[in-house]
């Protein structure tokens, strides 16, 4: 057999019907499901008098509009509420697991699905949201899709796809104190910038990738789609295995054993080729921080920011002078010692427990600045409740950060907890688009390191300056 | 689905890059829970100032704009998130077709659910059409799906790509989840091989 590459294998796999100048039929082994993008889907099956075709391979979850202030603050706005109880009507009618708010196992989407091990390696799986390449993390095909197609895939468990073109990451080396796996994407974003990846599906490989943890996989497959790809997967290893290894939906027993022999095939094969290779020295990598309104628009937090005569065309010189505008800063200039007035730690990107030690490790024994406003979001119950249990929580709030409920919360904005206009942020989340963390606001994104370490001096900093004194 | 065969209209200049779908509309619009009437939210922060009233200098709040099914935008037009909130934005609008170097793949795949029509171009066809349109925003642009042309002034021509499916689709009118419905034998037994 021709040798593949592991996205040739699980697409190979799924593959239901493949008819000449027509999209594949590819069969989906999991959607996962959130109030914002599934309303109009279901909507859709009542109207044509359809079932969900597979509700044991659909689970949902309230994240996006979800409060993150304790229980008794609980204020929903009424058109949030109103979607978050259609979701409630929806998974009932239809028969969907739902982890509802107030349920212990609820959280951000792309944090439970691996957390309760419905994310398995080989598994296709999608949500009705561009983060769905977290998933790719365990070699799993995942990847965001809209709401007509949330539609196709209730109805019918399949989607009509053509197939992506393959993108090699390769990253060697060895990260030096202080980067981390935030570092590693925001770099691939910097060098290929945020259409670099249209049409691939990336797979990272190296030894830097290889070394990394689960949650730092999941935070470099996160951001492919911040650098155009669809898709972003790792081949599955003992790293993988070892945490998924009890989780409530991966097989038990003997059905473990087999699924692991399953999963070893699952690497791309010696002699298989990528369209296209992107090699990055780990080695050389520091510290990342986005200067702009794209996740392309970072550099390294010791360097200047560009001028404009440094882009080629005319076109990018505007988008960088708009980009400049908007964020208020004069190009050419240093980030470093920026002042900033809001931390964020938390998103599908960096809520995971790993990502909250290593903030933790930068906030203890130390003070937020004073006009700062922290707040730290888990990502889960589960990742609160394992973070509470090894006081974090009690580091974060002696510190002066606030310890939120989990959800999206200033990711996306959309719960009321949002930055005012004008405000400059360093936030541990995936997008610095204009107003993505509310209007006016000004995101620069960046490691939860780096985030912590700012929210001590109250400006952009270097977090080796701290890790290392 | 609206089937979209010849469109023939002025265009809506709006050369930035990397239009993304916060842009196209922002997230606080997406607590809706149907398709309609997104319209006027479109490109809000850009379009409307403090107050609420119009941004006189928002391009698609001038005069020539109205009436436009034609959109003409920078490379790399819809990237960052899934939401199909932005082509029903668009469409709501009245937009039907988007000409641009490069769209970001989901949002290309949702545009085409939605009888949008994305039409990727070269630079050097982009450059002569946008530069047209903003000489004069009177400038008629004609979109041919079956011949998977574009024409515009001074006999500028221009063919753009698109997969065979999605073209059908468009063309006839074609409704993707009957179509998918329509491999349930295959699905079946698909399902059956695996458990």
């Amino acid at each position: 057999m021709k040798p593949r590459t592991l996205f040739q294998k699980v697409w190979d796999d799924h593959v239901v019907v493949q008819e000449p100048d027509r999209p594949a039929v590819l069969y989906i082994d999991l959607q996962l499901i959130h109030e914002v993008t599934s309303p109009q889907a279901f909507t859709g099956l009542r109207e044509r008098g359809l079932k969900v075709r597979r509700p044991d391979k659909t689970v949902a979850t309230m994240d996006h509009s979800t409060p993150t202030l304790p229980k008794s603050l609980w204020v929903i706005d009424d058109q949030s509420k109103a979607q978050l109880d259609q979701l409630e009507t929806n998974c009932k009618e239809f028969g969907v697991e739902l982890f509802a708010l107030g349920d212990s196992r609820n959280g951000i989407v792309h944090v439970i699905g691996p957390e309760r091990g419905f994310t398995q390696p080989g598994k296709t799986i999608v949500c009705g949201d561009s983060h769905t390449s977290t998933h790719g993390a365990f070699g799993a095909l995942a990847f965001g899709i809209g709401t007509s197609e949330v539609e196709h895939v209730l109805a019918t468990q399949c989607l009509l796809q053509r197939k992506a073109k393959t993108l090699e990451v390769r990253l060697d080396g060895q990260l030096m104190p202080g980067v981390t796996a935030k570092d590693i994407i925001l770099a691939l974003c910097a060098e290929i910038g945020t259409g670099g990846g249209t049409g691939y599906v990336i797979e990272f490989t190296g030894s830097a990738i290889r070394n990394l943890d689960m949650e730092g996989r999941m935070t470099v497959c996160n951001m492919s789609i911040e650098a155009g790809a669809r898709a972003g997967m790792i081949a599955p290893d003992e790293t993988t295995f070892e945490y998924l290894k009890g989780r409530d939906r991966v097989p038990q027993g003997a059905d473990w054993d087999a699924a692991v022999e399953r999963w070893s095939q699952l690497r791309t094969d010696e002699g298989a080729t990528f369209d296209k290779t992107v090699v990055i020295d780990a080695n050389q990598l520091e510290p990342m921080i986005t200067y702009g309104t794209n996740p392309g628009m970072g550099m390294q937090i010791g360097e200047s920011m560009p001028t404009a005569d440094s882009f080629e065309n005319a076109s990018q010189r505007a988008a960088f002078e708009k980009a400049m505008g908007y964020m208020g800063l004069r190009p050419g200039q240093p980030l470093l010692g920026q002042k900033i007035d809001v931390v964020f730690i938390g998103s599908c990107t960096n809520s995971r427990i790993g990502d909250l030690r290593m903030a933790a490790g930068v906030f203890s024994g130390r003070k937020v600045a004073e006009g700062v406003r922290t707040l730290v979001v888990p990502g889960s119950h589960d990742i609160k409740k394992q973070a509470e249990a090894e006081g974090l929580d009690e580091i974060f709030k002696d510190a002066g950060a606030e310890w939120r409920e989990p959800g999206c919360s200033m990711c996306i904005a959309m719960n009321g907890d949002n930055l005012e206009p004008g405000q400059y942020a360093v936030s541990t989340s995936n997008r610095n688009f204009e107003g993505r963390q509310g209007k006016g606001g000004r995101t620069f994104l960046a490691s939860p390191l780096t985030a912590a370490a700012s929210a001590i001096t109250g400006k952009v900093t270097d977090p080796r300056s701290l890790l290392l004194s | 689905m609206a089937k979209f065969t010849t469109l023939t209209s002025h265009a809506v200049p709006l050369p930035a890059e990397n239009v993304d779908t916060d842009q196209i509309i922002p997230a606080r619009f997406l607590k809706v829970t149907d398709k309609h009437g997104l319209g006027d939210s479109l490109f809000c922060d850009w379009r409307y100032l403090k107050d609420g009233s119009d941004n006189p200098e928002f391009v698609l709040n001038e005069a020539a704009s109205q009436g436009a099914r034609i959109l003409i935008a920078g490379n790399n037009f819809g990237s960052g998130s899934s939401r199909e909130h932005a082509p029903w934005a668009l469409v709501g609008w009245g937009f039907r077709a988007i000409i641009s170097t490069g769209f970001a793949d989901i949002f290309r795949s949702n545009s085409l659910k939605n009888g949008l029509l994305p039409v990727e171009v070269n630079a050097e066809v982009y450059k002569a059409l946008m530069e047209a349109v903003q000489r004069d925003r009177s400038t008629k642009i004609t979109i041919e799906l079956p011949t998977q042309s574009v024409t515009g002034v001074d006999g500028l021509e221009a063919t753009f790509p698109i997969d065979a499916f999605s073209k059908h689709c468009l063309l006839e009118g074609v409704d993707q989840l009957g179509y998918l419905l329509s491999f349930d034998e295959q699905i079946t037994s698909y399902e059956q091989q695996r458990t």
